[in-house]
C-alpha cells in the first residue's frame, strides 16, 4: 500500500533514505493522488533526494505558492463583493491556514474558495457574488432544490473572469445530518484576520475539519484532511476543544480524529475496531495513484449518504439521480 | 500495474501503466531507440486502466489518466492503446510540466538555431516539421516546443509524430514503412499513424537552440505570407501554451522577450513544395 509509504515519510521523513527509484515512484504517485505533494515537498526540504527528485518537488512547491496567492485574491475579492453588506465574512480549509499562516497551510492544495456566513444573511451575500461577477455552476434544477432545501452551503458558483469556484457555507454539516454544529457562535467567536477578513477561532477550526472528515463525505481526501487536523491540534489546549467540540455535539467525532491524527501521523495510538476501518480507508491508494481496496471504499461512500440524510430521503435522492444517469465511481 | 514501461522524451520521464500488453509493446517497439531509462524516477505517471471492471475485457474500453487527468476524458478502444498512450503523456505536460513554458508547436533546427511552427490542430505544423526533419533540418518536436524562460532558448519534446489522414501516405513515402507506426484506424480525429523521428532527433534530445524564426502555418489555402503584430502574436501564444498562466510572471517575461526578438510570419499553403518553397526563403531573409 503507498499511501501506507507516504504517511510514513510524512511522519518521518528521513526514512525516504531507504527508498529505490521504484518507491520513489510509488511515493509520488501517491503523494499527488492524495493532493499531499506540497506538503510532502516541504517535509523533505532538508533532507537528500536523488536528482530526479528535487525538481519534482520543486515545481510542487512553486505550484502551491501559486496557488495561496490566488486563494488569497479570491478571498480578497469576495470580501470586495461583500464589503459594505456588514456581513462577518469568514474564511474556511485551506485560504483561511494561508491567511493565518498556519502550519496547515504550508504546501496545501487549495480548490475553492469556502467562505462561512450567518444564514440570514445569504439572500445578500448571494446578491452580492453574483453583481460581483460570479455565476451558478449548476443548471440542474432538482440540484439547485436540494442545496438551497437541505445542504450547508449554497450551490457552488464559479467567477465569471477568473474561473474560480465559491462554496458559500451557511452551517458545517448539511442540515439532513445528525448532528447540528452551533454556527452562529462559530461565526461569533472568529478571529480578524486581514482586510475585515476572519477565520474561525482555533478550537472550531479543528471542529471544522474534523465534521468534515469523519462526519460528511466518503473520506475521499481524507489523508489531507487528516494531516490538517494532525497540524492544528498542536495549537488548541485539549480541555478547551473537548469543552467545544461537545458545544457542537462532535466530541466524539474529534476524539477519533486525534487517535487517527496520533495513529497516522504522529506517535501512535489505541485504535478501535471502527478506527481501523477508517484508518484502512484512508490508506486505500496503490503505487500507481489508483484507489485500492474497492469494496471497503465503497462502503464508506455508501455510509456518506447515510450520514446525510434520514433512509427515506435518502432513497428518494438516490432514485432521483440514478434516472439522471448519475452512477457512483 | 502489470504492464508498464518508463520513457525519457526530452527533459521528461514518463512512467505508464497499463492494465492490457498491447499499448506497452507498441510503445516498446517505437521508442526502442530512445535512452533506456530503466529504474528512473518519473516526472509522471500514466494511467491506460479500463473505464470500469466489466471493460477490462469485454470490449475493452481505455481511461486515460495519471498523476493529471481529467474527469471527462472520453474512454478510448483497445484497438486505439497506442494513441492512448501518447494522449497520455500529452496530458501529464500540458497540465502538469511547470520547468519550461511549454507551446502548442513543433519545432525544427538547423546550425544551432530553431525555427517554431505554432497552430491549431490541422494546420499541417507537424506533417511540415516531420518532412522538413527529412530535408536537412533536425526534428525537435511536432506538438510541444518547450521555451526556457531564462536563457530564452527552444528545448525539444521529439516524441513520436502523430500523423493525422492525408498526411499520413505522404510523410510514409518520404521516412518508409520501418520508421511507420501501426494504422489506428477511425479514432475521433481520424485515421492517425506514428512516426519515429530519424535518429539524431532522438540523440540530441537534450540539446536546445535559440529560437530565429516563428511561422504560423495554415494548409490547405492559397500561398501567401503575411507579418502580424506583437500584440496578435503574443495574445495567440499564449493561447497556444498551456501552462502560461501557471508559471506566472516568468512567462510573461519569456515569451515578452520571445516575441520582441524572434521575427514571426503567417504562411498559406496548399502543397508540401510551396511549403518548403516558402520556409526556405524565410529561413534565408528572416532568420
Amino acid at each position: 500500500m503507498s499511501a501506507a509509504l507516504l504517511v510514513r515519510v510524512l511522519r518521518d521523513p528521513a526514512q525516504v533514505g531507504r527508498l529505490d527509484a521504484d518507491g520513489w515512484n510509488r511515493l509520488l504517485a501517491a503523494a499527488r493522488a492524495e493532493r499531499l505533494i506540497g506538503t510532502l515537498a516541504f517535509r523533505l526540504d532538508d533532507i537528500a533526494v536523488p536528482d530526479g527528485v528535487r525538481p519534482i518537488l520543486t515545481d510542487a512547491k512553486r505550484d502551491t505558492a501559486r496557488e495561496a496567492q490566488q486563494a488569497l485574491w479570491e478571498a480578497d475579492r469576495a470580501g470586495q463583493a461583500m464589503r459594505g453588506l456588514g456581513v462577518r465574512l469568514v474564511l474556511l480549509k485551506g485560504t483561511a491556514y494561508v491567511a493565518a499562516g498556519l502550519r496547515a497551510g504550508q504546501g496545501r492544495f487549495i480548490g475553492d474558495l469556502d467562505i462561512l456566513v450567518p444564514r440570514d444573511t445569504m439572500p445578500a451575500v448571494e446578491r452580492a457574488l453574483i453583481a460581483a461577477g460570479w455565476e451558478w455552476v449548476k443548471e440542474d434544477p432538482y440540484d439547485d432544490a436540494y442545496y438551497r432545501q437541505w445542504m450547508h452551503e449554497l450551490p457552488p458558483m464559479i467567477h465569471v473572469e477568473r474561473d474560480r469556484m465559491i462554496d458559500v457555507h451557511h452551517t458545517v454539516l448539511p442540515l439532513t445530518a445528525r448532528q447540528t454544529p452551533d454556527a452562529a457562535a462559530m461565526i461569533a467567536d472568529a478571529v480578524p484576520i486581514i482586510n475585515g477578513l476572519y477565520v474561525l477561532s482555533t478550537e472550531d477550526r479543528i471542529v471544522h475539519s474534523v465534521a468534515h472528515m469523519l462526519a460528511d463525505g466518503d473520506m475521499q481526501g481524507g489523508l489531507r484532511n487528516l494531516w490538517d487536523i494532525h497540524c492544528l491540534l498542536p495549537d488548541a489546549d485539549p480541555a478547551a476543544l473537548e469543552a467545544r467540540a461537545t458545544h457542537h455535539g462532535l466530541a466524539s467525532h474529534v476524539r477519533q480524529a486525534r487517535r487517527l491524527a496520533a495513529a497516522i501521523y504522529g506517535d501512535g495510538a489505541c485504535l478501535t475496531l471502527w478506527d481501523r476501518l477508517a484508518r484502512a480507508r484512508l490508506l486505500a491508494r496503490n503505487g500507481w495513484g489508483q484507489e485500492s481496496r474497492k469494496l471497503l471504499v465503497f462502503a464508506f461512500y455508501l455510509r456518506s449518504h447515510w450520514l446525510r440524510m434520514p433512509p427515506l430521503m435518502l432513497l428518494r435522492h438516490l432514485w432521483t439521480k440514478w434516472r439522471k444517469g448519475h452512477r457512483p465511481q | 500495474m502489470k504492464h508498464n514501461i518508463t520513457l525519457r522524451i526530452g527533459p521528461a520521464t514518463f512512467r505508464i501503466g497499463s492494465a492490457w500488453p498491447q499499448p506497452i509493446a507498441q510503445l516498446a517497439q517505437l521508442y526502442a531507440a530512445y535512452p533506456d531509462v530503466r529504474g528512473a524516477v518519473a516526472d509522471f505517471t500514466v494511467r491506460l486502466q479500463p473505464t470500469n471492471l466489466l471493460r477490462r475485457v469485454l470490449r475493452p474500453s481505455i481511461f486515460i489518466t495519471g498523476d493529471h487527468g481529467l474527469a471527462d476524458a472520453a474512454p478510448m478502444s483497445l484497438a486505439h492503446g497506442l494513441l492512448a498512450a501518447e494522449m497520455g503523456m500529452n496530458l501529464q505536460m500540458a497540465l502538469g510540466w511547470r520547468r519550461h513554458l511549454l507551446l502548442h508547436a513543433s519545432s525544427v533546427e538547423k546550425d544551432g538555431r530553431v525555427l517554431v511552427m505554432t497552430g491549431e490542430s490541422g494546420s499541417g505544423k507537424s506533417t511540415l516539421s516531420a518532412l522538413l526533419g527529412e530535408r536537412g533540418w533536425r526534428f525537435m518536436g511536432d506538438e510541444f516546443a518547450l521555451l526556457d524562460c531564462d536563457s530564452g532558448a527552444i528545448l525539444p519534446f521529439p516524441r513520436l509524430v502523430s500523423l493525422k489522414n492525408r498526411a499520413i501516405d505522404v510523410v510514409a513515402d518520404a521516412v518508409g514503412e520501418a520508421r511507420m507506426g501501426p494504422l489506428l484506424n477511425a479514432t475521433a480525429k481520424g485515421d492517425i499513424r506514428h512516426m519515429v523521428p530519424r535518429s539524431d532527433a532522438v540523440a540530441r534530445m537534450d540539446q536546445g537552440g535559440m529560437p530565429a524564426l516563428l511561422l504560423f502555418p495554415r494548409f490547405g489555402h492559397a500561398a501567401d505570407v503575411r507579418t502580424l503584430g506583437q500584440g496578435e502574436i503574443f495574445m495567440r501564444l499564449t493561447q497556444a501554451s498551456t501552462n502560461y498562466v501557471a508559471l506566472g510572471e516568468p512567462a510573461f517575461t519569456g515569451l515578452t522577450r520571445f516575441v520582441r526578438q524572434v521575427p514571426a510570419r503567417a504562411i498559406d499553403f496548399a502543397s508540401g513544395e510551396e511549403a518548403f518553397a516558402m520556409v526556405d526563403r524565410l529561413w534565408e531573409e528572416l532568420a
